[in-house]
């Protein structure tokens, strides 16, 4: 055992030397944590912004160029006026997302209290502004409205009023709540790309031969490469979370770090042993990539943090449950934006380590075979 | 195409070749002329330049500096390259390096006769002799890949031949064959050239004994000649008898130092039992037999060699013993103890060195030492003097602060050993320990090894297909895929078989074992197909492209992983993205805080749990139950209702309803607020309409009207967009792989020393990839259609077309990625960042381009994703005609024009 452990040690430390000394990784690293986290973060995807609305306007009205000024930056791209007769055609070529038809007569049935009605033209295809921003615009002409017969002494009142409140992120700010799961992406793939294909290279090189006719198992020198390179992406996340996201974003940050550095180091345990397990299913460097790309694809795009989990059919959450990602997401939602203490999150915790644990097994059972597989073909 | 009767013709002249890697001269200022009809020989060690001399010469390697001439040619112009290439053959080193493992031999044959212009009856004739010749005909529908080392080469020489040329080079044609395959080689190469006298042949060979047979020699050093002329003259000027030897005094006249001579040490009898037996060992891979039946024992303190060509099971064997291997039948006993992966006590006493050169690049000499030092658990107060003691006697002392891939092949050798010796070891297993090192580093080797064994009492088991190092082992076994043919001292072999010499010894045993291969046979008429008119230009192109194109489609087809990339990947993600991909809110979890508890409220929360957009969890009791069902995310929504809800709502005192939310997912976090009202508001509207209830009534009404997608339902939105991307990034990968991949493996250099043109390769490359491309999309289009039952409400016409366009567009892309990429990992890489942001981001598909920012705007309409995605979602979503389409259909026609001749442009036929 002592020897085991021993061992780990020593191994480790050159995978330590071969990791800082590929300067290339490096920067890649670097750039991994600091700039691209930022870029993204900051030009969030799926805040509704600068929306393409046309406006068809046949009442140009007082009211009616009240509701065109209201529509404004950053949700909305200026209006632009349009033929109502083109309206198809516009919609046809994804000129809008929307198009607000007001009719003629607008003010003078509004003041009639005749009860206008608006059309809001909306393109279905554009699922991620079509449904906030048919509500966007709805909440805009009530306001816009009231205030206006507000104005005229008129008074208007809904049959409930709603006050909302978010909590941990108030204003609903994209860029937190994208910076936090850009950092888990970005794990993701720095951790299975750069233990995979070191597992790969190894092999491609014979290094790993030359170690297993020492005294040396194959569960040291996976627990060797996971714990180097896990060590390499932890102190990354450290100091991109430190710096890049509370630092140059000025995103606060509600939750224990110490705790979300724990969940880190067991994160990083089962998605690295997910790599090394990768790393042993291919005997080349081509098709790992091959076979780590769509995975690496799967994980950014399913794991919770795009588009909530809740929304996914049933067998997708049963297989998404399978990848420590899934787990990781909802882990750091807890952790850093509602302050989840420990006793809320241990599950979360217990399952990424059964997973790596299960992945370190299959790898551990492939390690042979895959020796035996590669020179086969020789 | 007659040969110059004029004997004093010269066929290839070279004038001031230097050659540099980075800051290393492969070639310093070499002159050298090859007589027409000549026969010369190349020789020198590994890593000396002659690879480079050879390729720069058939037109493979772009001139750096000086100038060479051959048959008349200037190689720097390219059409005059172009016009001399159909007279030379170029064969590159490495065992059949240039050919298509996946392909048969006649396929193989006919690819290369395709790439020179010859009439389809000159090309099956000429096949059929050289299959005849070379003894492969009875193998032409077997699969490059599965022939032995010296079939190989004979392939790859009729490859080479299928063409009629006039210079005829070979690099290290014999290196690794048994010593049978290699005289039937020269056998073939002799016969040839008796009936072809106008050849001219140059060779490069590390076997310095296979030189003899040349008329010429040049000899190379470090990138210097050191001597050239007829094989007399540079024998004469060394003062030598043999080609060894004047190899070793010219290099020394060149300031090479010579070793004093050592003298042998002299074995003492062995004692005990035997260092490793072995019984009957068989090793399969699938239906492949890699050792057969293989038993022998080694004694301690002897040296044992096994001698064989590559591939014929020496490693495997080796690899058995050592542990890395498991047997599939029979047993071994290692030091008197089974053995046993799991057995790390008998792994200390064991040290393997492994063919290629495995120790760690990134660690220096001193660096590798230590963490062996450590990985054998040396004690610590003992680590340092061995370490010192191992640089010493392997006389690594000089190099010991750097880094293993800046030393000479020979002192890479040795640290190696050193490290295999560093825990003192009583066996070593030494694999190939030798291959390409020159001969007196060589020498130098194997008195380290001698002294080990005969001094130290070391059992030294190496393998190695150099027979004159086999000469040198205290006994050893012929090998011969994957059976041990004989076993004893060199002598006993020699006398067994009645031989001279080894090579003769092993010959004779390896022809009794052997099937008989047909004697080839070289019949006159091989000697020239009549002069045939070539084809017209636009015809070559045609039949350059078809050669190609038809390799790779084989290629491809025959390769598993990479069909099963092109066809399931996209089926699989699209089934994951079309149905993961969700924006749509449903059963969301929510819980209620109700402090009211009237009949309203509780019809409330009846309407909102029986929602599809929500799933109730437990409800709330108090404020701090509201903030831990948010804090564990039990719940994403809360709604409060007041007390005296009903009665205020019923009263029209409009009572206010309290939604919390979990805002750690703000696009969830505001979908769940707009869902959350609207049902709220549909249910008040219907209680109050039901109660007759005084309800304020609203100034104006709202009607959204969804285009294109009542339902609002994400998958129809978004399947397109996924067809689009997908497409996209795994075509441009697959096809710019298929270029790399040649670079990689090497096969690209039969591109540049044959006359066909960089487009026509590129062009070749692409078809099949479109094909197979285009084949995926349909597959994903009648998936999305019958699978996640999307309706096409457009033209089918237009989707079919846009998507050959696109497809064909995709391949584009990956050939213009492949142009700059040098690896198949690069490219890989690069593919996906370079399709992956726009394809995602500016294209429309999470969101309109119309929303985005002007810069992003231009992105978009610059990269084919976003015109693709026009198509895509108006004939599925919007249900547009034909006419709809007319610029995103001109704007795919353009890209792929733009990329390949980007890619035409950019991609270098020969290599630097």
């Amino acid at each position: 055992m002592w020897r085991w452990i021993a061992n780990t040690a020593d191994l480790g430390i050159k995978e330590l030397a071969s990791v800082l000394r590929d300067r290339a990784m490096m920067i890649f690293i670097i750039w991994a944590f600091s700039g691209a986290i930022y870029l993204v973060a900051s030009g969030a995807n799926l805040e509704m912004r600068d929306a393409s609305v046309g406006f068809a306007d046949h009442d140009k009205s007082q009211i009616s160029l009240r509701i065109r000024d209201a529509l404004r930056k950053p949700s909305f791209s200026p209006p632009v006026s349009l033929d109502p007769a083109a309206i198809d055609k516009a919609m046809d070529d994804a000129r809008f997302t929307f198009v607000l038809v007001v009719p003629p007569r607008f003010e003078q049935d509004l003041l009639a209290g005749r009860q206008p009605t608006l059309q809001l033209v909306v393109d279905a295809t554009a699922m991620t502004q079509a449904g906030i921003g048919t509500g966007y615009i709805s909440h805009i002409l009530s306001r816009e409205i009231e205030a206006f017969l507000d104005a005229r002494g008129m008074k208007t009142a809904a049959p409930v009023a709603f006050t909302v409140r978010s909590f941990f992120n108030p204003n609903l700010e994209e860029s937190r709540h994208m910076a936090v799961m850009e950092i888990v992406n970005n794990v993701c793939l720095l951790s299975i790309i750069l233990v995979g294909a070191a597992v790969v290279r190894e092999r491609e090189h014979g290094t790993i031969e030359h170690l297993l006719v020492m005294p040396v198992t194959p569960s040291v020198i996976v627990f060797a490469k996971i714990w180097a390179n896990g060590l390499v992406v932890l102190i990354a996340v450290f100091l991109s979370l430190n710096l890049v996201a509370r630092g140059a974003m000025g995103i606060p940050i509600s939750g224990s770090i110490a705790l979300y550095m724990l969940g880190a180091v067991v994160f990083l345990f089962s998605v690295m042993a997910l790599g090394v397990m990768l790393g042993t299913l291919t005997p080349s460097m081509p098709q790992f990539a091959l076979l780590a790309f769509p995975t690496i694809i799967v994980m950014e795009v399913l794991s919770g943090g795009m588009t909530p989990i809740e929304s996914m059919p049933p067998y997708l959450r049963v297989v998404m449950s399978a990848v420590p990602s899934t787990h990781y997401v909802k882990f750091s939602q807890g952790v850093l934006f509602r302050d989840a203490p420990l006793a809320l999150v241990w599950p979360e915790l217990v399952w990424m380590a059964v997973l790596g644990a299960l992945y370190v097994i299959i790898a551990l059972g492939r390690f042979r075979a895959m020796l035996a597989g590669a020179n086969g073909g020789r | 195409m007659a040969s110059e009767p004029d004997s004093g013709a010269i066929a290839v002249r070279l004038a001031g070749i230097t050659h540099r890697y980075g800051v290393i001269a492969a070639l310093d200022d070499a002159a050298l002329a090859f007589p027409a009809g000549s026969d010369t020989a190349i020789i020198g060690p590994d890593g000396v330049g002659k690879s480079t001399l050879l390729a720069l010469i058939a037109g493979a390697r772009k001139i750096q500096s000086g100038a060479i001439e051959v048959l008349g040619a200037d190689m720097k112009s390219a059409t005059q390259r172009t016009r001399a290439a159909p007279r030379i053959a170029f064969m590159p080193q490495g065992l059949g390096r240039n050919l298509y493992p996946s392909l048969s031999v006649a396929e193989n044959i006919n690819f290369f006769a395709n790439l020179y212009a010859t009439s389809p009856e000159a090309r099956r004739q000429r096949r059929e002799h050289l299959l005849k010749a070379t003894g492969l005909a009875p193998f032409s529908d077997r699969p490059a890949g599965q022939l032995s080392g010296g079939m190989r080469q004979k392939l790859s020489l009729c490859c080479a031949l299928v063409h009629d040329p006039d210079l005829l080079i070979l690099d290290e044609p014999t290196t690794g064959i048994d010593p049978l395959s290699r005289r039937q080689f020269w056998q073939l190469v002799d016969g040839i050239r008796a009936i072809q006298p106008g050849l001219t042949l140059i060779v490069a060979t590390a076997y310095m004994e296979e030189a003899e047979r040349f008329g010429r020699l040049v000899v190379m050093d470090k990138g210097k000649v050191l001597a050239e002329g007829t094989k007399a003259q540079v024998l004469e000027r060394a003062g030598a008898g043999k080609v060894e030897e004047a190899f070793i005094a010219l290099r020394h006249d060149h300031g090479g130092t010579r070793p004093a001579d050592a003298k042998p040490f002299i074995r003492p009898p062995s004692e005990g039992p035997p260092a490793i037996v072995a019984r009957g060992l068989t090793r399969r891979f699938g239906d492949f037999t890699a050792v057969d039946n293989v038993s022998f024992e080694i004694a301690r303190g002897e040296i044992f060699g096994f001698l064989g060509s590559n591939g014929c099971g020496k490693s495997t064997t080796m690899k058995m013993l050592t542990g890395l291997l498991p047997a599939s039948s029979g047993s071994a006993t290692l030091l008197g103890r089974p053995i046993d992966a799991a057995d790390i006590e008998t792994r200390r006493r064991v040290g393997y060195l492994s063919q290629s050169f495995s120790l760690y690049g990134e660690l220096t000499v001193l660096g590798n030492l230590q963490l062996h030092a450590k990985l054998f658990r040396l004690a610590r107060a003992e680590r340092a003097d061995r370490i010192r003691e191992t640089l010493a006697r392997f006389d690594l002392e000089s190099v010991a602060d750097s880094f293993p891939e800046t030393l000479p092949l020979g002192v890479r050798q040795r640290l190696q050993l050193a490290v295999a010796c560093l825990h003192k070891p009583e066996v070593l297993i030494l694999d190939e320990p030798t291959s390409g090192v020159d001969p007196e580093t060589r020498d130098a080797f194997w008195h380290l090894l001698s002294e080990l064994s005969h001094r130290d009492g070391v059992t030294i088991f190496i393998s190695t297909h150099f027979l004159h190092e086999a000469e040198r082992c205290d006994r050893l076994s012929f090998m011969h895929a994957g059976k041990v043919l004989a076993v004893g001292t060199p002598d006993e072999l020699r006398r067994q078989e009645n031989a001279d010499t080894l090579e003769a010894a092993f010959i004779s045993c390896l022809e009794k074992h052997t099937e008989p291969v047909p004697e080839a046979v070289v019949s006159p008429t091989l000697v020239r197909s009549e002069d045939v008119r070539p084809p017209g230009r636009l015809l070559t192109w045609f039949n350059w492209v078809t050669a190609f194109s038809r390799r790779e489609a084989r290629e491809v087809w025959r390769d598993p992983v990479r069909l099963s990339f092109a066809f399931l990947a996209p089926l699989i993600l699209l089934i994951t993205f079309a149905r993961g991909i969700s924006f749509d809110i449903e059963s969301l979890p929510f819980s209620i805080f109700d402090r009211d508890q009237s009949a309203q409220s509780q019809s409330l929360t009846l309407h909102l749990s029986g929602s599809r957009y929500f799933s109730e969890r437990r409800p709330a009791l108090s404020d701090l139950d509201v903030d831990r069902r948010l804090q564990s995310g039990e719940a994403a929504l809360v709604v409060e209702i007041p007390p005296g809800f009903g009665r205020d709502l019923l009263a029209g005192r409009q009572p206010t309803l309290s939604l919390w939310l979990d805002g750690a997912n703000p696009s969830r976090a505001n979908t769940a607020r707009g869902y959350a009202e609207g049902v709220t508001q549909s249910f008040i509207a219907s209680l109050l309409k039901e109660e007759q209830a005084e309800s304020p009534r609203l100034p104006v009404n709202l009607e959204p009207r969804f285009l294109y997608n009542q339902d609002f339902r994400s998958v129809f939105a978004m399947t397109p967009g996924v067809i689009m991307f997908l497409t996209m990034l795994i075509f441009a990968m697959m096809t710019a792989l298929g270029v790399t991949r040649e670079r990689e493996i090497g096969s690209i250099v039969n591109l540049s020393v044959s006359p066909a043109t960089t487009g026509a390769f590129l062009v070749g490359k692409f078809l099949p990839y479109t094909g197979i491309g285009y084949l995926a999309f349909l597959l994903m289009v009648v998936f999305a259609v019958f699978g996640l039952g999307l309706p096409i409400k457009g033209s089918l016409v237009a989707l079919l077309l846009g998507g050959l366009l696109y497809v064909v567009t995709a391949a584009a892309f990956g050939i213009l990625v492949s142009t700059f990429v040098r690896s198949q990992v690069a490219a890989i890489f690069a593919c996906a960042l370079l399709t992956m942001l726009p394809a995602l981001n500016f294209s429309g598909f999470l969101q309109p381009v119309s929303n985005l920012s002007p810069v992003a705007q231009v992105i978009g309409l610059g990269f084919p994703s976003s015109w693709f995605q026009q198509i895509s979602i108006g004939v599925f979503a919007k249900g547009l005609p034909f006419e709809a389409f007319w610029k995103p259909f001109a704007a795919l026609a353009l890209f792929p024009l733009i990329f390949l001749m980007l890619a035409s442009a950019m991609l270098d036929k020969q290599e630097k």
